[in-house]
C-alpha cells in the first residue's frame, strides 16, 4: 500500500539578505491512512514550513532547495500550479493555529464555506450550502443555517476554530495537517476538539499530522511522532516508545518539561539556553550548545539512526532504550 | 460653524472696503453713500454681522454686491460643476490608484512596482497647477486632443447639467479631473501598496490559499476587500479636499465651478458670496463624512453599528 503521504529527504530554505535559512533540513518521514503523526519541536524548530511545504505554499523567494512530497504517489515539488491549487483544501486541508487570523474578518462565514466547496466541485450554492450546513453540524455548531449568516467576530475563538475545521473537512481530506489548532483555546474546548479529530480519522481513514510545541497534546492522540530541531528531525518513533524510553536529549528534555511527567514538588525542568540561530548553525549536533552529554564527537553532524525497530534517534551518546527514571529527568 | 462664519466675516472686513472696488472712481461722494446704504455698508461691522447670522438662519446669506443675486443661489447654481469634477477626479484615483497600489503591493520586487512607486512620489510632489498647465500644454495646445477650459456643453438630468454623460463632456472633464486627481491617484497608490503588503502575510489570505482558492478570488475578493476598507476612508475625507483643492484647478481650466466663483468674489470682496462658499463647503464635509461612515460599516462588518457581539 503507498502511504498517503511520502517526504524525502526536503529542504525549504529562504534566502535573506544575511545568507541562507535552512529552515527544513532534510527532512524524510511518511503517513498511512488513518495514522496520525505529531509533529514535536520548540517555536522555530521549522514545524509549520514542513506544512506549508507540503501543500506547495510557502512564498517566495522560500523555495524547495531538494527532496521529494510524493502525496498517494503523487510527485508534489514538481506538480503544476493548478494541480497543487486543486489537491489543496479538496485533498490535502490545513488548519492554522490562531483561529482569530483564520478567517476573512469582512467576509461571512458562507461566504468562506461556499468558496472552498465551488473551488472544487461544479455545485450550485444551494448544494454547497446543504454541505456547509451539514459539516458545521458535525464538529458540533448548533443552528448553523443562523450562525452561517455571521461574521467570523462575532464567534469566540474555540467557535471560529470548529469553523476552521469544518472547512477543512469539506472535502473530507485524505490528509489534514493541523498546524497547532488547539493552542490558542482553553483546556477543555482543546480536549473536545482533539477528541473529535481523533475520532474523525479512525472512521474515515484519513491520515492527519498534528504539529504542537506541547508533548503533553499529542500523548494522548498521536500514533507516532517527530521530534523536530533546528529544521532537522532528533527522533521518531511510536508515541509511547518516544515518550517512555526516549533516546536523544533534546527530547527527554520536553519530556521533563512537560507537567506531570515530573514527581511532585520538583521544579518543571526547563532545557536551558536557546536553539541556535537559523542563519548560524554549528557544523555539527544542532543541539550541542544545550546538551549535557555532548563531547568532541558531536563537532560532527549525527546520523538518524534506528536504535530500536521503528525508533530512530539522531546522536552521538543516545540514552540507553530503557525508561526514563525521575532522577535522570533532572540530570 | 458658528466660530468659523465670525472669523471668516471678519476677515473679510478688514482686508478691504468692497465699495473701492464696486464704485467707479469718478462716482461722487453722494453716490457712494447711496450704493453703501442699499448694501448695508453703511452700519457698524458688529450689526453687518448679526443682521449676516439672523438671515443666515434662515437660509438667507445676502445679497452678492457684484452679481445682485442671493450669495447662496449662485453658489447652489454653480455647486453641481464642482461636484462633478471632484467626484469624476476621486472616481479616476481609485480606479487607477486600487490596482495599480495593489499590483505594486503584491509583486513589490518587480520593475514595474517600482516604476509605480516612483510615479506616485511625483504625482505626490508635483503642484497641481503646474501640473495643470503642462497638460495643457500637451494635450490642448500641442497635440490639440482636448480643450483647454470651459466646460462645454451639458446635459440635463434632473435639473441638474453635467458633463460625464457625452463625448464631449467627458473631453472637458478630462484634464481638469486628471489634474485635480492626480496627487489623491498617488495617494491612493501608496495606500493600496502598503495595506496589501500587510494583508497578503495575514493568515486568513493564506488559509484561502489552504482551501485551493484561485489566486483570482484570494487577490480580488480576499485581499481586496480588506484594502477597501482604509481605502473608502481615506477617499471620503480626502473628497472634501478635492473640493477645495478645485479652486485651483477651476481657475486654470476655467471651469465654472464654486472653486471659480470663489475667487472671482475674493478679488471683488463680495463678502456674501465668500461666506456662503465656505458654509456650504462645511456642510457638504459633514455630510461626505457621514457617508464615509455609513460605507466602512458597511465594508467592514466589525464596526456595524447595533450588533451583538
Ligand atoms: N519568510 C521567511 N524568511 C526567512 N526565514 C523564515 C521565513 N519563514 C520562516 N523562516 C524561518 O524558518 C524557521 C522555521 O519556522 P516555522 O514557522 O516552521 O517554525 P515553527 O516550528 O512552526 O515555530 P512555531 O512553533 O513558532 O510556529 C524559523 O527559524 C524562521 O526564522
Ligand atoms: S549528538 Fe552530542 S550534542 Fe547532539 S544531542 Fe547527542 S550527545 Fe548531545
Ligand atoms: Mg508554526
Amino acid at each position: 500500500m503507498t502511504a498517503t503521504l511520502q517526504v524525502e529527504n526536503l529542504e525549504t530554505q529562504f534566502p535573506t539578505r544575511d545568507g541562507i535559512v535552512r529552515a527544513v533540513d532534510g527532512v524524510s518521514f511518511s503517513v498511512d491512512a488513518g495514522e496520525i503523526l505529531g509533529l514535536v519541536g520548540e517555536s522555530g524548530s521549522g514545524k509549520s514550513i514542513t506544512g506549508f511545504t507540503i501543500l506547495g505554499l510557502i512564498d517566495p523567494p522560500g523555495r524547495i532547495a531538494n527532496g521529494s512530497v510524493k502525496f498517494k504517489g503523487e510527485e508534489l515539488t514538481t506538480a503544476s500550479p493548478e494541480r497543487l491549487r486543486s489537491l489543496r483544501g479538496s485533498r490535502i486541508a490545513m488548519i492554522f493555529q490562531d483561529p482569530m487570523m483564520t478567517l476573512n474578518p469582512v467576509l461571512r462565514v458562507d461566504t468562506q464555506m461556499i468558496e472552498t466547496v465551488q473551488a472544487h466541485e461544479k455545485v450550485s450554492e444551494k448544494a454547497a450550502r446543504a454541505r456547509c450546513i451539514e459539516t458545521l453540524q458535525s464538529v458540533g455548531i448548533a443552528a448553523p443555517e443562523d450562525r452561517l449568516k455571521s461574521y467570523p467576530h462575532q464567534f469566540s475563538g474555540g467557535m471560529r476554530q470548529r469553523i476552521a475545521i469544518a472547512t477543512a473537512l469539506l472535502h473530507k481530506p485524505d490528509l489534514i495537517i493541523a498546524d497547532e489548532p488547539t493552542t490558542a483555546l482553553d483546556v477543555t474546548i482543546q480536549g473536545q476538539i482533539l477528541y473529535e479529530m481523533r475520532k474523525l480519522c479512525r472512521d474515515t481513514g484519513t491520515a492527519l499530522i498534528w504539529i504542537t510545541h506541547d508533548l503533553s497534546v499529542v500523548a494522548g492522540l498521536a500514533d507516532r511522532i517527530m521530534v523536530m530541531y533546528a529544521g532537522k528531525i532528533v527522533e521518531t518513533g511510536a508515541i509511547d516508545t518516544v515518550i517512555e524510553r526516549p533516546q536523544h536529549p533534546y527530547t527527554r528534555g520536553l519530556i521533563g518539561s512537560v507537567p506531570g511527567a515530573m514527581p511532585r514538588g520538583k521544579r518543571l525542568f526547563q532545557i536551558p539556553g536557546m536553539a541556535p540561530a537559523p542563519l548560524n548553525l554549528p557544523p555539527g549536533c544542532r543541539f550541542k550548545a544545550r546538551c549535557s552529554r555532548a563531547d568532541a564527537v558531536c563537532d560532527t553532524m549525527p546520523e538518524l539512526l534506528e536504535l530500536n525497530p521503528g525508533h530512530r534517534a539522531r546522536c552521538h551518546h543516545p540514552f540507553d532504550a530503557k525508561p526514563l527514571s525521575p532522577a535522570e529527568v533532572v540530570s | 460653524m458658528a466660530v468659523m462664519s465670525v472669523l471668516v466675516f471678519v476677515g473679510i472686513y478688514m482686508i478691504g472696503d468692497p465699495l473701492a472696488i464696486l464704485v467707479s472712481p469718478e462716482a461722487t461722494e453722494l453716490d457712494r453713500e447711496a450704493i453703501a446704504k442699499s448694501l448695508g455698508l453703511d452700519r457698524p461691522m458688529w450689526e453687518q454681522y448679526l443682521t449676516f447670522v439672523t438671515s443666515a438662519l434662515q437660509g438667507n446669506f445676502g445679497k452678492s454686491f457684484v452679481f445682485g443675486q442671493p450669495a447662496i443661489n449662485l453658489i447652489l447654481e454653480r455647486m453641481p460643476a464642482t461636484l462633478e469634477l471632484a467626484l469624476i477626479a476621486t472616481f479616476m484615483s481609485v480606479v487607477i490608484g486600487v490596482p495599480l497600489g495593489l499590483y505594486a503591493g503584491l509583486r513589490h520586487e518587480t520593475v514595474a512596482a517600482r516604476a509605480i512607486m516612483a510615479g506616485s512620489v511625483l504625482g505626490f510632489s508635483l503642484p497641481n497647477f503646474w501640473v495643470g498647465l503642462m497638460l495643457i500644454m500637451v494635450f490642448a495646445v500641442q497635440l490639440g486632443w482636448l480643450p483647454a477650459s470651459g466646460r462645454g456643453p451639458t446635459m440635463e438630468v434632473l435639473g441638474i447639467h453635467v458633463s460625464f454623460l457625452s463625448l464631449t463632456g467627458w473631453k472637458y472633464l478630462a484634464l481638469p479631473a486628471l489634474t485635480l486627481g492626480l496627487s489623491k491617484c498617488a495617494l491612493i497608490i501608496r495606500l493600496a501598496r502598503a495595506t496589501a503588503r500587510e494583508v497578503m502575510l495575514m493568515d486568513y489570505v493564506k488559509f484561502a490559499r489552504a482551501k485551493g482558492l484561485s489566486e483570482k478570488r484570494v487577490i480580488g475578493v480576499h485581499i481586496l476587500k480588506n484594502i477597501m476598507v482604509p481605502i473608502t476612508t481615506v477617499t471620503g475625507l480626502e473628497l472634501g479636499s478635492l473640493i477645495a483643492f478645485a479652486v485651483i484647478t477651476e481657475t486654470i481650466f476655467s471651469w465654472p465651478g464654486m472653486g471659480k466663483l470663489l475667487i472671482d468674489s475674493i478679488v471683488h470682496l463680495d463678502r456674501p458670496v465668500v461666506v456662503a462658499y465656505l458654509i456650504v463647503v462645511v456642510f457638504l464635509l459633514v455630510i461626505i463624512s457621514l457617508i464615509v461612515d455609513i460605507l466602512y460599516s458597511v465594508l467592514d462588518p466589525r464596526v456595524r453599528l447595533g450588533e451583538a457581539k
